[in-house]
């Protein structure tokens, strides 16, 4: 087998193997797409997405509730996450000593390679109980909340500490040398230098917040209403998939389909939404 | 090239390819797959180990699920047994199903073992569990709000209570949905303000199990009728069925198997 | 109103962030101290070997969960490995810049966006129904292959792009073709980074839960080939909480996974670490 012969078959292997990506994408949007079409179709997209009601058992697909769970859940987590992993990022990037940085680091790798499902564990062990002292079964939005923050912090932290670092050290001295503080330099400068970076991140952390299954179905009680505050159980878009996919059928299957439309869209608006504001930053124009 | 030792991994990955896809090709004929009710699921896990003690060549396997998935994945052919602990829906008698009573098991309303009420009327119950009764107090007890605790829609053992107890009223919305018998009773157990229901078969000293009516939640009553919410346990298989499935059926449907029917709470019917 | 001088400003400033910094450590402290903790009195060799018994006080251990778990991400890593880096060597070496490039690029991209229920959603509906693999560890592992090929491509790509162009530039002088380039001097090259790579999506596959949930089934018994279903040790730590009154099991089974995940991570790192100086010992 000549040489040549080998690099021509090299060359289209790699071609075929590279557009798997592609489409196994478009393989999971025609599938989805085409199992959730038919619940869209008999239950008229503006009922499914906005209707209150979700009891298959009466006939009844309204997704709003969850919608608004997943909303609620995720808002809360980055409420949480974002103060205190834009501090954890400044102290990692700007302000701790080359020791402290030693722990901290790896620490926050750590953090992302906890399984989610160990998250759901001690929320369930720990929060909840604490939870149900303040009122309420426990299983609540706070406790979702609590746990989708712990998730969420490594991602928002990391990039966010990428960015901080990213930001000219000629911006820093600049600053400093006119007689500003640390805090000052940081916040008027650095931090807005740094703000499209940190955007991103807390993008990216909604996006993975959103798609969370496992640890929401452990601690949010998973009824199907309107969380009013946050003591209230609720459910998730994603938990509402992973319960009842394995028993639902007919129009019930085809619902969950159009529940994963639903996200599906979601994600990928947050992922445009990412890309843009990524993009901006790297053509910001800079200051010499 | 040939020297540098990490090229080793190319030949090794292919050899353990190799080993997973032949061992992959390898059939397990003699094995039933079951899944469904979480209701069954303990009793027949322990009636699939007497009978794998008997009869080693065969592997069963016990999955849980609800009793939707059950009806679902056995008329799908996913599994061999689907296990289903109510009676079969209208919409569901069109799928060829063939029922095998396992056995027959009560319902049980349980509240936390401190809960100083010892029972419910009947219309106590529908109307907490749909929300018209909020606060222990309204029923005797203490002056403190109920947390209802149910199963998700796919349980067979809601479906049940739904039918026996609720009739047309609907389960709160604002109840916790648990995806098993076990959830549920640790649920309750964990909570001094919850109510649920839940597999007679399950209660253990971890929960109350109250007074239906004035009538104790017990084996004996669920037997001879007086307590009334009493459920069918179904095994079935997609048309009658035969080979292993079959005599593994009628293993359970024997005495030995029903021995452990009765031995882990639930009612035999030989 | 008196505005705060700068001086004040800064300490409030440092406090805050410290105690971000503070915080952080602690709730990973509290997490795998907890876990931990509760769950080695429960480890023993015994836990390791017996299979789990089901029933509600989850006797037994977790042997069949392991062996399932090496199964599933054995034949995930078969597949997935040999596909991600031939991606990857497309992306890296033969991509013009072109329509084509820049839609598998689209691809790659927003598949690492969707979150792991979808994935399981579409395993669920190709593999476990349409082609009929039902709930087994081939349909568990076609999901994840397709879940975790954009990290193994991203990270193949930056280790073959890292290396440095001098050694490919040797080579196309030497006369050799662009294949026999890639193949005889890039890759073996890149091999630590292309280890990093495996070894990352093999601990990503361990912790990986939600897709799983609907394609692999949820057997705890042994499987025997294949097409059987199985528990991976993330999924036997959601049953047993869900399912079961036995905290100290499921604890136990979340410290094995989570001194499994620290074990790949520390592996990960050295390898990537020695992958680095390598490259940097290099021209």
């Amino acid at each position: 087998m000549s040489r040549y012969f080998t690099d021509r078959l090299a060359k289209y292997t790699v071609l075929i193997c590279a557009t798997t990506s592609f489409v196994i994408l478009l393989a999971i949007a025609i599938f989805i797409f085409k199992e959730g079409f038919p619940a869209f179709q008999e239950i008229g997209v503006f009922d499914f997405i906005f209707g209150d009601v979700w009891r298959p058992g009466q006939g009844q697909y309204g997704i709003l509730t969850m919608i608004v769970g997943s909303i609620v859940v995720t808002v809360g987590s980055l409420l949480l996450a974002v103060p205190l992993g834009i501090a954890c990022a400044i102290l990692l990037a700007e302000v701790a000593p080359y020791r402290v940085r030693r722990i901290l680091r790896p620490a926050v790798e750590l953090l992302v390679g906890i399984p989610s499902v160990v998250y759901g564990l001690v929320g369930m062990i720990i929060l909840v109980p604490a939870i149900r002292q303040i009122g309420g079964t426990g299983f609540s939005v706070l406790a979702a909340s609590i746990v989708l923050m712990a998730m969420v912090l490594p991602t928002i932290i990391s990039i966010s500490e990428d960015s901080i670092r990213a930001v000219p050290p000629t911006y820093k001295e600049g600053s400093l040398a006119l007689g500003a503080t640390q805090w000052q330099t940081i916040r008027k400068v650095i931090l807005p230098a740094a703000k499209s970076g940190i955007g991103a991140s807390i993008v990216l952390g909604m996006g993975r917040a959103i798609g969370e299954t496992m640890a929401m179905i452990m601690v949010i009680g998973n009824s199907i209403r309107l969380p009013l505050s946050p003591l209230d159980s609720a459910r998730t878009l994603t938990g509402n998939i992973a319960v009842e996919i394995s028993y639902a059928t007919g129009i019930h299957e085809d619902a969950l389909f159009a529940t994963g439309v639903v996200l599906f869209i979601f994600i990928m608006i947050l992922n445009s939404i990412a890309i843009i504001v990524l993009k901006r930053g790297r053509h910001a124009p800079t200051v010499t | 090239m040939l020297k540098n030792k990490k090229w080793l991994i190319v030949p090794f990955s292919i050899i353990l390819a190799a080993i997973l896809i032949i061992s992959g090709c390898g059939s397990s004929s003699d094995s039933i797959t079951e899944a469904g009710s979480t209701t069954v699921q303990p009793v027949l896990e322990l009636i699939a180990d007497k009978y794998m003690g008997e009869y080693p060549d065969v592997n069963i396997v016990v999955q849980g699920g609800g009793s939707s998935a059950g009806v679902k994945s056995v008329s799908e052919g996913t599994v061999d047994i689907g296990a289903a602990s109510r009676e079969l829906k209208s919409s569901e008698q069109g799928l060829g199903l063939v029922e095998h009573v396992l056995a027959k098991d009560g319902i049980a309303i349980a509240a936390h073992p401190s809960q100083s009420i010892s029972g419910l009327t009947a219309e106590q119950v529908v109307a907490i569990f749909s929300g018209e009764i909020t606060n222990w107090s309204e029923v005797g007890g203490a002056d403190e709000a109920i947390h209802v605790v149910a199963r998700e829609e796919g349980s067979g053992t809601r479906d049940a209570f739904e039918e026996l107890v609720m009739g047309d009223a609907l389960i709160i919305d604002g109840a916790t949905l648990l995806p098993s018998n076990a959830a549920v009773r640790t649920a309750v157990s964990n909570d001094p303000d919850a109510i649920g229901f839940l597999s007679m078969g399950y209660v253990t000293g971890d929960v109350k199990a109250l007074d239906i009516d004035g009538v104790a939640a017990t084996i004996e009553n669920a037997r001879n009728g007086s307590y009334p919410v009493v459920r069918p346990l179904l095994l079935l298989t997609k048309g009658e069925p035969e080979g292993v499935v079959k005599e593994f059926i009628d293993y359970c449907l024997s005495s030995e198997g029903q021995d452990v029917v009765a031995d882990e709470g639930y009612i035999r019917i030989d | 109103m008196r505005r705060p001088s700068p001086k004040t400003t800064q300490r409030l400033a440092m406090v805050y962030i410290w105690s971000g910094g503070f915080i952080t450590v602690m709730i990973l402290l509290v997490i795998i101290g907890y876990v931990v903790i509760n769950g080695i009195p429960e480890l023993s060799i015994e836990f390791l070997t017996t299979p789990p018994r089901g029933g509600l006080s989850a006797e037994g251990g977790i042997s069949t969960v392991i062996v399932s778990t090496i199964y599933l991400v054995g034949l995930t890593m078969v597949i997935l490995v040999p596909v991600g880096i031939l991606s990857a060597i497309y992306l890296a070496e033969y991509a013009p810049d072109n329509r084509l490039t820049r839609l598998i690029r689209y691809g790659v991209e927003t598949l690492a966006g969707i979150p792991s229920i979808i994935f399981g959603l579409f395993g669920y509906a190709l593999f476990v129904t349409v082609l009929s693999f039902n709930f087994s560890i081939l349909s568990g592992a076609l999901t994840l292959v397709c879940l975790l090929l954009p990290t193994m491509i991203r990270t193949t790509e930056e280790a073959i792009k890292s290396v440095p162009y001098s050694h490919r530039e040797a080579a196309l002088a030497l006369g050799t073709t662009r294949w026999q380039m890639i193949s005889r001097v890039v890759l073996p090259t890149a091999v630590p980074g292309i280890v990093t790579a495996v070894i990352l999506c093999v601990g990503r596959a361990i912790e990986e839960t939600a897709c799983l949930y609907v394609t692999l089934g949820s057997s705890a018994g042994m499987p025997t080939s294949l097409l059987d279903g199985g528990r991976t040790l993330s999924l036997h730590v959601f049953y047993l909480a869900m399912e079961t009154n036995a905290p100290e099991k499921a604890m136990a089974t979340g410290a094995v996974l989570i001194i499994t995940i620290i074990v790949i991570n520390a592996i990960t790192n050295w390898f990537s670490a020695r992958f680095q100086r390598k490259m940097k010992g290099v021209s």
